[in-house]
């Protein structure tokens, strides 16, 4: 089976601080962490390749060129090779352009090597951005169906597979033709950790660009960057948190919780 | 691309096995006053399985009128069965926006409508407005894990979509026996080309844990220290007849169901009271809870972040106060 694995790099979303003078965010001296929905992802992908050796995984970001360290994260877990679009002309595209852009790359690889990806991962969403738009846009971009919200893939076939959806009161066992886009939650097993073989074949990988250039005869530019971008965001603002919390300090718990009780019964809450 | 031929704005209500998602009937809320504000129709789009009561619904909820569109392909969701009567609906009606819920099948619709009709999607609102002079769309949303609030707009491109988390607004006023128009569509899709098939609905809880419907929610954290320690975070939860919520470190851990988990990869909260229990406050955890009238904390850490969101605070244990607070309110109530 031929898998590609979608791939961002993002600020790790817990480290990050506001500014609180300029109410910004800070992202100096924040880590860049492999996005953790595509973590789970490449697992996915691995735990198929580990029952079937002849599988083989390709690795698909977009970014800067220091989305290179993720990608190189990756082929140390399970990864056979990796590509990078980075362009100025990419940059500013939501998440309609970027999804478009990845599309146009997949078409690309599967140009140059002759044969199609029979099944493309994506995390469910980015922790940055967190919209979970561009995997199902993948799809869409190229006409192959879609399976998101998927925590395991129980079954692998040549024309199918069979993955556990997550559903409000349980799971469903849902299979879809391939080749497919299909979306990964956070999975029941921990992503694996990479052996130092496989980090040292990691580290001599090259590392294959894929810019504008590249694609210039099969991508649309009115459809790319800021401008190929239908949404724009107006603003950003910090959300404020400094509510007047009312401390109770009684003499002990019981006395603390009688209180409480009192005055929420005052103010009508109860 | 005219824009003044796209009127109205829709509200999409999931139905699933022929029962609309709550979420469905809480957009028509903003949806009215949004409709209101551009001087135009409120629409709700039903699609399922047999759905008119839902539609009938709809329109006591506050929508001008409803689309429906019935069929057994329709009964359980697919992407292809429901993105192909979207795509056909809006190019038929030519609606300025699209509200849908933020469900995993809203956020699985939502991308391939924009795809196929070549617009903007705005994920995950919190927050909607129209902007009169301008006649756009403005949609709040977290992201960066709610560490920020962008304002985004999608000026050029129409239908302007959006998927609005459950829980952020309250379901509108049912007005019984309120009629409106619903105009029934005929389409329907070549079983051959829906390319996902449901092979069985495996049903783990008894009941669907309610949490965006609650009034009250008491939330365990990392504090309750094991699958034992919500036992008294029940029986609070039962005597307000309420539920119970957890952090994701609960998850994590194994000792409750992902149902349960509060916060940015779990379910958007907004009951009249949040009683957070051992929970540090992270502000994944915080994104979900914005919607609560009331937040109430209980740590034994009076440095925790979670005070700096809560209108009451207890700095305490939490085995200790919790199950104090259930004696109390039995008290009150008796
Ligand atoms: C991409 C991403 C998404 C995430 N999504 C979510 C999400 O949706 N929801 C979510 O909740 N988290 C989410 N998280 C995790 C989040 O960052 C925190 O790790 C998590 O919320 C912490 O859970 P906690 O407060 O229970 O645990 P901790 O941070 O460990 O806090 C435990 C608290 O319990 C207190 N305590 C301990 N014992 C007692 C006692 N006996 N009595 C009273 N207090 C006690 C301690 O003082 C402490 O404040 C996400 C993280 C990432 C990176
Ligand atoms: N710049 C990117 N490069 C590679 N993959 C991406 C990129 N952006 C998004 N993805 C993939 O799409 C998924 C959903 O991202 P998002 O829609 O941004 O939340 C991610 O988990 C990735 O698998």
């Amino acid at each position: 089976m031929r898998i590609l694995v979608c791939v961002k790099q993002v600020p790790d979303t817990t480290e990050i601080k506001i500014d609180p003078v300029k109410n910004t965010l800070i992202r100096d001296g924040v880590p860049s962490i492999v996005n953790t929905f595509d973590a789970y992802a490449l697992e996915v992908a691995a735990r198929i390749k580990d029952n079937d050796p002849s599988t083989k995984i390709t690795l698909l970001s977009m970014g800067p060129a220091q989305a290179k360290d993720a990608l190189r994260e990756c082929l140390a877990k399970g990864g056979e090779e990796a590509y990078l679009c980075t362009d100025r002309k990419f940059g500013g595209s939501d998440t309609l352009a970027t999804s478009y852009i990845l599309s146009t790359a997949i078409q690309q690889i599967e140009k140059e090597k002759g044969e199609k990806f029979d099944l493309i991962l994506c995390g469910k969403q980015a922790i940055d951005g967190d919209t979970g738009q561009v995997g199902p846009e993948i799809g869409s971009h190229l006409g192959i169906p879609q399976l998101t919200y998927i925590s395991e893939i129980t079954e692998t076939a040549a024309d199918h597979i069979v993955g556990k959806r997550e559903s409000d009161q349980g799971y469903d066992l849902i299979s879809v033709q391939l080749p497919a886009v299909v979306t990964i939650v956070k999975t029941p097993f921990d992503p694996r950790f990479p052996k130092l073989k496989d980090t040292m074949r990691a580290r001599k990988t090259e590392i294959k660009e894929i810019t504008f250039e590249d694609v210039k005869d099969i991508i649309d530019e009115t459809r790319i960057g800021l401008k190929g971008s239908p949404t724009k965001v107006r603003k950003t603002y910090t959300p404020q948190r400094n509510k007047e919390c009312l401390m109770i300090k009684e003499e002990d718990a019981k006395a603390d919780a009688a209180k409480l009780v009192t005055l929420l019964s005052d103010a009508k809450l109860l | 691309m005219s824009f003044e031929e796209y009127k109205n704005l829709w509200v999409f209500v999931e139905t699933e096995e022929n029962e609309a998602k709550n979420v469905g009937f809480e957009l028509l809320n903003p949806g009215r006053e949004l409709a209101d504000k551009m001087g135009e129709k409120l629409v709700a789009v039903v699609i399922g399985g047999k759905v008119e009561d839902i539609a009938k619904k709809t329109i006591e909820y506050g929508a001008d009128e409803a689309i429906i569109v019935e069929g057994d392909e329709y009964f359980n969701y697919s992407t292809d069965a429901f993105g192909n009567a979207m795509k056909t609906l809006v190019n038929k009606y030519k609606p300025a926006a699209c509200l849908v819920g933020a469900t995993n099948n809203g956020r699985d619709l939502g991308p391939r409508m924009a795809c196929d009709l070549n617009t903007g999607l705005t994920a995950d609102c919190t927050g909607l407005d129209f902007d009169v002079e301008a006649k756009n769309m403005v949609w709040t949303r977290p992201a960066f894990g709610g560490n920020l609030m962008a304002m985004i707009l999608c000026p050029d491109n129409r239908p302007q979509l959006g998927t609005v988390r459950p829980g952020v607004f309250k379901k509108p006023e049912l007005k019984e026996g309120k009629t409106g128009e619903i105009i029934r569509e005929d389409i329907h899709i070549d079983p051959s080309q829906i390319r996902t098939k449901i092979i069985e609905r495996i049903k783990e809880v008894a009941e669907a844990v309610n949490l965006e419907e609650a009034d009250v929610i008491v939330s365990g954290g990392r504090g309750v220290g094991g699958p034992d320690g919500f036992k008294p975070l029940e029986e609070l939860a039962d005597v307000l007849g309420g539920v119970v919520g957890c952090s994701r470190a609960c998850v994590d851990a194994g000792w409750i169901a992902h149902a349960h988990q509060v916060g940015q990869t779990g379910k958007t909260v907004g009951p009249k009271i949040y009683i957070a229990c051992g929970i540090s406050g992270a502000i994944q955890h915080v994104a979900g809870i914005a919607g609560s009238d009331i937040v109430i904390a209980i740590n034994k850490d009076a440095e925790a972040p979670i005070f700096s969101v809560a209108d009451y605070g207890i700095v305490g244990d939490l085995f200790q106060v919790v199950p104090a607070l259930t004696e109390e309110i039995k008290k009150l109530r008796a």
